[in-house]
C-alpha cells in the first residue's frame, strides 16, 4: 500500500520539475491537472479498508482537480486569446535548479522533523514540501495570470498532500469544504482574468502597475 | 440555536436578495436584515448561551467579545448603503447586496467557529465573497486591485490552511487523536508535539497576519481599499480583519496550552511592531487618502497583535481596541467616501478645501481622523492607554516606547494628509456648478452614529462589554 503511495508522491513530485521547466502554457495546466489526479487517487490508496465516503471524496476530487479547473482554466486561456509563451521571471533552467534544490532540501527538512512511525518512511511530508516550494517558485517567477494561478494549484496541491497525513482523523465534511472553496476560487479567479483582460488587453501581470507606491 | 440563527438569518436575506426583482427597492433588505442580525447578536450579548465544549460553533466568549462591534459596523454600513446605491444607480446591485449579507453571515460563522476546518472555510469563503465587491466600480485600476487581492489573500489563505493540518499532526504527534476543535487541542495542551505546534503558529499568523494585513503581508490593503467602495473597505477594515484576529487569538491560546506562550508574544510583539513602524513611515509618504486609511488599518492590526503580546491585560486591550477601531474604521471610511465622490479625486495634489464642499463629511473625517489617533475622549485614546499600560506592567518598555513613537508619527502623518484636502479654497473644478454630491441625512446620520457610538464607548464602557472581554481572556489564557 505504502509502496503504491510513494509512487504516486514520486509522480507528483516529478511533474514539480515539468511544470518549472515548460515553456507552454497548456502543457503547464496539463502537469497540474495530472499532479491533480494522482494526489486524487491518494486517499484511496492510503485507506486501508473500503470507505464509501473516503471513494466519494476521491472521485469528487478527481474530477475537480482533473476535469474542472484545467477545463476553466483553458477557456479563460482561450477567451482571453493570449499567446502560449509563459514569458518566465525567472529562466527555465534557473526555476528548474531552484526547483531540485527544493526538492532535495524538502527530503532533508521531513528527515529532521518529528514524524509519527507510520509516515516516516513514506514520501508525504518531503512531497508536500516540495510541492509547497515549487508552488511558490511559480507564484513569484511567472508573470502570466493563468500560470501564477497553476503555481498557486500546485501550492495547494502540496498542502492537500499533507492534509493526507490527517486523513484518518480530519471528518471528511472539512475535506470537502475546502474542496469547495477551491473550485469557487478558481472559477472566480477566472471570471476575473477575463475582466483584466478586456480591461487591460493584456494578461501580464506586469503591466498591473497602475497602483504602485 | 441562536448562534446558528446569527448565521443563517443574513444568508437568507442574501438568498433574497438574489431573487430580489426590484432594483430600486432591493438595497433596502441590506438594514432590515442586519437589524436582525445587531438585534439578536445585542440580546445574546446580554444573555449568553451555554456552549458545548466539543461544539464546532458556538457563541462563546470570544464570540461575543467581538462580534457585536461588527454585526453594529455592518448596520451603519447597511443603512448608509441604501443611500449609495441611490446615487450610484446605473450600476446593477443585485450581486452587492446579496453578496454583502453572504458577508455578514460568513463573518458570523468565522467569529463563532471552535474548529480550525471550520475556521478556514469561512474565512476563505468571505475572502471570495467579498471579491466582485472590490471591483463594483469596474475600472481598470479596481480589476489590479482585486487581482492582488486574490493572489496575495490566496496564498495567505493557503497557508493558513498548511498551518491548521501542521496543528492537527502536532496533535496526532503527541499521541492525540486530531480532533481539529480548538476546546481538544487546548486540552490537549503540553501534549501536543513542540515542533508541529511552532510550525503551526508561524504558518497560522503568515497566514490569518496576510487578511488582517500584517506588515509585509499588507500589499493587498492600500491598492483594495484606495480603489473599492467606502462600504466595503469600512466592512473589510472593521469587519473582515477582526475575523482573522480573533482566529490568531484563538490559535495563540492553543500555543499559550502547549507551553509556548512566550514564544508566541515574542512573534507577536515583532510583527506588530514592524507593522506599526511601516505604517508611520507609508502614511508620512501618503498623497491618497483613502489609500492613507488603508496604512491607518495596518497600523492599528499592528497595535492589535502587540497588545495581545502584553499577556491578558493586553488581550483585554486587544479587545477593546477591536470594538473602538472598528467603529471609528467605518466613520471615516464612510465619510471618505462622500468626500471622494463629492471631490472626483483622492490625492491632495488635487482635491483641497472639502470643508466648504461638503462640510458635513469633511467635519466627520476630521473627527474621525482625531478619534482614530487617540485623541481623548473617543474609544481608541481608552484602548490605546489600555494596551500602553498593559506594555509597561508586564516589562516592556522598549517596545511601548516604540509604540509611542509610532502612533506620534501616525498622527503627524494623518493630520497633515487630511487637512491638506479639508482645508484651502476648493478647485474651480469641484467649485464650478451644482456640487456633484447633496450631503443628505443617508450618508451623514450613519458615519456620525458610529462615531457617536464609539464617543459613548469611550467615556462609560458598558459593564457587560467589561465582563464579555473578561471572559474571552478567560477563554483564551486560562492556563496562564
Amino acid at each position: 500500500m505504502s509502496e503504491l503511495a510513494n509512487l504516486l508522491i514520486g509522480l507528483a513530485m516529478g511533474l514539480n520539475l515539468l511544470a518549472l521547466g515548460s515553456s507552454r502554457l497548456p502543457s503547464v495546466i496539463r502537469t497540474v491537472a495530472v499532479q491533480g489526479m494522482a494526489l486524487g487517487l491518494l486517499p484511496l490508496v492510503l485507506e486501508t479498508r473500503f470507505d464509501w465516503l473516503v471513494a466519494l471524496v476521491a472521485v469528487i476530487t478527481l474530477l475537480v482537480k482533473g476535469v474542472m479547473i484545467p477545463t476553466l482554466l483553458r477557456r479563460a486561456m482561450r477567451t482571453a486569446n493570449i499567446d502560449r509563451e509563459m514569458q518566465p521571471v525567472i529562466g527555465f533552467v534557473p526555476s528548474l535548479l531552484l526547483g531540485a534544490a527544493g526538492t532535495i532540501a524538502a527530503v532533508a527538512a521531513a528527515r529532521a522533523l518529528p514524524l509519527l512511525p507510520e509516515h516516516a518512511d513514506t514520501l508525504l511530508v518531503p512531497g508536500a514540501l516540495a510541492l509547497v516550494f515549487t508552488g511558490f517558485v511559480l507564484l513569484v517567477g511567472r508573470v502570466k495570470a493563468i500560470s501564477q494561478v497553476c503555481g498557486y494549484l500546485i501550492l495547494e496541491n502540496g498542502i492537500y498532500l499533507f492534509g493526507m497525513l490527517l486523513i484518518g482523523s480530519t471528518p471528511l465534511l472539512v475535506e470537502s469544504g475546502i474542496l469547495l472553496d477551491l473550485t469557487v476560487g478558481i472559477f472566480v479567479i477566472g471570471i476575473i482574468v477575463d475582466r483584466i483582460q478586456r480591461a487591460f488587453d493584456s494578461l501580464d501581470t506586469r503591466k498591473l502597475t497602475v497602483l504602485r507606491e | 440555536m441562536n448562534a446558528y440563527l446569527l448565521i443563517l438569518i443574513p444568508l437568507v436575506g442574501a438568498a433574497l436578495a438574489a431573487v430580489w426583482r426590484g432594483e430600486r427597492s432591493r438595497p433596502l433588505l441590506l438594514p432590515i436584515f442586519a437589524a436582525a442580525h445587531a438585534v439578536l447578536v445585542f440580546w445574546m450579548l446580554w444573555h449568553p448561551p451555554e456552549v458545548a465544549a466539543n461544539a464546532w460553533l458556538g457563541f462563546d466568549p470570544m464570540a461575543r467579545a467581538v462580534l457585536p462591534a461588527v454585526s453594529l459596523l455592518f448596520l451603519a454600513c447597511a443603512a448608509y448603503a441604501v443611500s449609495y446605491l441611490r446615487l450610484r444607480a446605473e450600476r446593477p446591485n443585485r450581486t452587492f447586496v446579496a453578496l454583502l449579507l453572504a458577508i455578514l453571515g460568513l463573518l458570523s460563522a468565522g467569529h463563532q467557529a471552535r474548529h480550525l476546518g471550520v475556521l478556514w472555510i469561512t474565512t476563505e469563503a468571505v475572502t471570495l465573497a467579498a471579491v466582485p465587491l472590490l471591483h463594483f466600480n469596474a475600472t481598470p485600476r479596481a480589476f489590479e486591485a482585486t487581482w492582488k487581492y486574490l493572489l496575495v489573500g490566496g496564498t495567505g489563505i493557503a497557508l493558513s490552511l498548511f498551518g491548521s493540518f501542521c496543528l492537527g499532526y502536532a496533535s496526532l504527534h503527541g499521541g492525540g487523536s486530531g480532533d481539529l476543535t480548538f476546546a481538544a487541542l487546548m486540552a490537549q495542551g503540553a501534549g501536543l508535539s513542540r515542533a508541529w505546534v511552532l510550525i503551526a503558529w508561524v504558518l497560522l499568523l503568515v497566514g490569518y497576519g496576510t487578511k488582517m494585513g500584517l506588515a509585509p503581508m499588507h500589499t493587498w490593503k492600500p491598492d483594495a481599499y484606495g480603489e473599492a467602495p467606502g462600504i466595503v473597505g469600512a466592512i473589510l477594515a472593521g469587519g473582515v480583519t477582526t475575523v482573522a484576529f480573533t482566529a490568531i487569538l484563538r490559535v495563540r491560546g492553543v500555543v499559550e496550552a502547549a507551553g509556548q506562550g512566550a514564544v508566541a508574544d515574542r512573534t507577536l510583539l515583532a510583527i506588530g511592531l514592524f507593522s506599526l513602524v511601516l505604517a508611520a513611515l507609508l502614511v508620512l509618504g501618503s498623497r491618497d487618502f483613502k489609500r492613507m486609511l488603508a496604512y491607518s488599518s495596518v497600523e492599528h492590526m499592528g497595535i492589535l497583535v502587540i497588545a495581545a503580546a502584553f499577556g491578558r491585560a493586553g488581550v483585554w486591550a486587544a479587545l477593546f481596541h477591536v470594538w473602538s477601531n472598528s467603529l471609528i474604521k467605518g466613520a471615516l471610511f464612510l465619510s471618505a467616501g462622500n468626500i471622494r465622490r463629492a471631490a472626483g479625486a483622492r490625492t491632495r495634489d488635487e482635491v483641497r478645501g472639502m470643508a466648504a464642499v461638503t462640510p458635513h463629511s469633511a467635519a466627520i473625517f476630521v473627527t474621525g481622523m482625531f478619534a482614530i489617533t487617540a485623541c481623548p475622549p473617543f474609544g481608541p485614546f481608552f484602548s490605546e492607554l489600555r494596551v500602553l499600560r498593559a506594555g509597561i506592567e508586564t516589562g516592556h518598555y522598549a517596545a511601548t516606547g516604540l509604540l509611542l513613537t509610532g502612533l506620534l508619527f501616525v498622527f503627524f502623518g494623518l493630520t497633515r494628509l487630511v487637512f491638506a484636502i479639508v482645508d484651502g479654497r476648493p478647485r474651480t473644478a469641484t467649485k464650478t456648478g451644482e456640487p456633484r454630491v447633496r450631503e443628505t441625512a443617508g450618508v451623514i446620520v450613519p458615519p456620525l452614529a458610529l462615531l457617536v457610538f464609539s464617543l459613548w464607548l469611550g467615556l462609560a464602557t458598558p459593564s457587560v462589554l467589561h465582563e464579555a472581554w473578561t471572559a474571552a481572556v478567560e477563554q483564551i489564557l486560562s492556563t496562564r
